[in-house]
C-alpha cells in the first residue's frame, strides 16, 4: 500500500520518537494480523488507536511490549530494537507500562503487594521505598484506602485503577492501554477514564486502544484509525472527528457516534 | 422431581441393613464353621504395645513400629515427591522441547508400568547405588554410635536401618512424583495467560514469573488432589515392604509367619491404615472448607 502517514505532531515535538515502527507485519499462520504499520510516537505524545474489531489495534500495542512479535519489519521503542529473542526486551518492558481490558491483577497479592512485587522484585527497590511509592500512586488513582485488600474485594473500576497504579510504580516512561474500560460496567468507565485524563495532563507519553471517543477528544495529540491490519488514517483530532478522510474511517466513527 | 435428602431412615434402609448383616453373619459363620480358625484377639495388644520389665515402661512392639516407619517414610517421601513433582510439573510446562520430552517420558514410564516393577527398577538400579556412592552405610552406623544419637533416632528410627529406610524414601518419592507431577501441571496451565502477560508486562523474568506468580496460584488450586495424592502415598508405601523396608506392612507380614495370627493381624494393620488414611481425608475437607481463603 502507498499510503504514507502524515506525523502531525512531528513538528510539534520534534526530535527522535520514542516508539517508531517501520513496515510492521505480522502473521498468525497465514492469517495477516499487521500489514506494513509505519507510525512514530514523541516523548509526550498522547495517541488513540480506534478501528472495528479484529482491526489488529491490539496487535500492535503489544508489539510495543514484545508481548507479541512482529513478523516483518523494524520497531524501534525507547531506543531499543524490539525483536524475538532480544536481551533487552526485560529492559524494554520495565519502561513500557501495560494495562490490559481484563485488568490481570494477581489475586493472590493484596493490593499493595501487586504494586510492590514489580519494582521490589524487578527494580530491586527497598520495600520502605516501594510501599511509600504505591501509596503516592495509590492516591494518585484515588483508592488509598484499599491497600490491604485483594483485587477480588474491589469493583471492576477500582482493580482497573489499581492496575494503572501497578504500572506506574515500574516508574515507566510510556504506558500502553489496551481497551482498559471495555470489561467495565458502565457505572465505572468515568471513574478509569478520569484517571487515563489525569496521568495525560502529566506528560506521559500515551498509547490507548479504546472506543471511548470523548476521552479520545480530550486527551489525543494523534488518532490513528486501523482497519484490516491496515493504518488506514492518521490525524490530529479536530480534523479526524469533523472531517476524516477515507470512507471506511467515516463510516466506523458514524457507527460508534451515534448512540 | 423433587430431590429431598432423607435424614431418618426409611424401612428401605432398614431392609437393606438387615440383608447386609445377615450376608456378614452367614459368611462370619462359615469362616468360623467351615475354616476351624481359631481366633486370637488377645495376642493383638501386646504386639502393639509391650510391656518392658527392663526399663518398667510401654515400649512399641513390631506393629506399632512398623506404624510408625509407615509414617516417617510417607512423611519423607511426600517432602521429596513434592520437590521433585514440582520441579517435573514445571519441566513439563518448559519452553525447551528437549526438557518437557524427557519430563513426558519420565511420566509415561512410570504411568504404564506397574508400581512393584517400578519399585523394583528404582531399588535395584539407583537406591543401592545411592548408598553405597555417598557411604551412607558407615555414616549411619557412626550415627548409631554417637552423642547425639537420640534426635537421629526421633527422627529416622534405628540408624542401623536408616540405608533401607532412605531407599524406601527415594522410591516412593520417585514413583509418587510423576503423579505430583501432573498435579502442578494442571495447576500451572490452570493459571491464566493474562497473569502471565501481566508479570511479563512488568519486566519479570521467565523464574520470577514462575516463582512468585504463577505457582503461588497454582499450588492453591491443587490442594485438593495434592492432598488425595499424599493419602494415595501413605497407601502406596506398603509396596516398599518388598524392598525390606520395615514399615507396617513388612512388620506385619512378619508376625503372621510368627504367630499364624493371620486375620487378627491383617484386620489390625488394615485399620491402622484406614484410621491414618480417613482422619487425614477429613482432616484435608476441613481445611479446604475455609470460607475465607484465598
Amino acid at each position: 500500500m502507498a499510503y504514507q502517514p502524515v506525523f502531525a505532531n512531528e513538528v510539534m515535538t520534534g526530535g527522535n520518537p520514542i516508539i517508531q515502527a517501520e513496515s510492521l507485519d505480522k502473521f498468525y499462520g497465514s492469517f495477516q494480523a499487521l500489514d506494513n504499520i509505519n507510525m512514530s510516537v514523541h516523548s509526550g505524545e498522547r495517541v488513540v488507536i480506534c478501528g472495528p474489531s479484529g482491526s489488529g489495534k491490539s496487535t500492535l500495542i503489544r508489539c510495543f511490549n514484545a508481548l507479541e512479535h512482529h513478523s516483518a519489519g523494524k520497531l524501534v521503542v525507547d531506543g531499543i530494537e524490539v525483536y524475538e529473542g532480544s536481551k533487552q526486551i526485560r529492559k524494554l518492558r520495565q519502561e513500557v507500562g501495560m494495562v490490559f481490558q481484563q485488568f490481570n491483577l494477581f489475586p493472590h497479592l493484596t493490593v499493595l503487594e501487586n504494586l510492590t512485587i514489580g519494582p521490589m522484585r524487578v527494580r530491586k527497590v527497598p520495600r520502605a521505598e516501594a510501599e511509600a511509592n504505591a501509596h503516592r500512586y495509590l492516591e494518585r488513582v484515588h483508592i488509598p484506602e484499599q491497600a490491604d485488600k485483594y483485587p477480588s474485594q474491589l469493583s471492576g473500576g477500582q482493580q482497573q485503577r489499581v492496575a494503572i497504579a501497578r504500572s506506574l510504580c515500574m516508574e515507566s516512561r510510556i504506558m500502553l492501554f489496551d481497551e482498559p474500560t471495555s470489561a467495565l460496567d458502565p457505572e465505572m468507565i468515568n471513574e478509569v477514564l478520569d484517571v487515563m485524563v489525569g496521568l495525560a495532563d502529566t506528560g506521559m507519553t500515551m498509547v490507548c486502544v479504546t472506543h471511548e471517543m470523548g476521552f479520545a477528544r480530550k486527551v489525543a495529540d494523534t488518532m490513528i484509525f486501523m482497519d484490516g491490519g491496515q493504518i488506514i488514517e492518521t490525524a490530529p483530532p479536530e480534523k479526524f472527528f469533523t472531517q476524516p478522510e477515507s470512507e471506511r474511517c467515516r463510516a466506523f466513527l458514524e457507527q460508534i457516534l451515534e448512540h | 422431581m423433587s430431590s429431598r435428602i432423607l435424614k431418618r431412615f426409611h424401612w428401605l434402609d432398614v431392609l437393606i441393613i438387615l440383608v447386609l448383616v445377615i450376608f456378614a453373619a452367614v459368611v462370619w459363620y462359615r469362616i468360623d464353621g467351615a475354616l476351624n480358625y481359631k481366633w486370637r484377639w488377645e495376642i493383638i495388644p501386646n504386639y502393639i504395645l509391650r510391656w518392658n520389665e527392663d526399663s518398667q515402661s510401654w515400649v512399641a512392639n513390631v506393629l506399632l513400629q512398623g506404624l510408625i516407619t509407615t509414617l516417617r517414610v510417607s512423611l519423607y517421601a511426600s517432602v521429596l515427591a513434592l520437590i521433585l513433582g514440582t520441579i517435573l510439573g514445571i519441566a513439563r510446562c518448559a519452553s525447551n522441547l528437549a526438557v518437557r520430552m524427557l519430563a513426558r517420558t519420565y511420566l509415561e514410564f512410570l504411568r504404564n508400568i506397574p508400581p512393584v516393577v517400578v519399585i523394583f527398577i528404582f531399588y535395584f538400579f539407583l537406591s543401592e547405588q545411592l548408598v553405597v556412592a555417598f557411604n551412607i552405610e558407615s555414616w549411619a552406623r557412626g550415627i548409631a554410635r554417637s552423642e547425639d544419637k537420640a534426635v537421629w533416632e526421633f527422627l529416622f528410627g534405628d540408624m542401623r536401618r536408616f540405608p533401607s529406610l532412605v531407599s524406601g524414601v527415594i522410591v516412593l518419592a520417585l514413583f509418587e512424583s510423576a503423579f505430583v507431577g501432573e498435579i502442578v501441571r494442571a495447576g500451572i496451565q490452570s493459571v491464566n495467560q493474562g497473569q502471565r502477560e501481566a508479570a511479563q508486562s512488568i519486566g519479570m523474568s521467565r523464574w520470577q514469573q514462575m516463582r512468585f506468580i504463577v505457582l503461588p496460584q497454582a499450588f492453591k488450586r491443587v490442594v485438593p488432589p495434592m492432598a488425595n495424592q499424599f493419602i494415595s502415598l501413605i497407601k502406596d508405601s506398603s509396596i516398599i515392604s518388598l524392598i525390606s523396608v520395615q514399615e507396617l506392612t513388612f512388620k506385619t507380614v512378619e508376625l503372621v509367619a510368627s504367630t499364624r495370627a493371620i486375620f487378627e493381624a491383617w484386620i489390625t494393620t488394615a485399620l491402622f491404615y484406614f484410621l491414618i488414611c480417613f482422619a487425614l481425608s477429613m482432616l484435608f475437607r476441613r481445611l479446604e472448607y475455609q470460607p475465607d481463603a484465598r
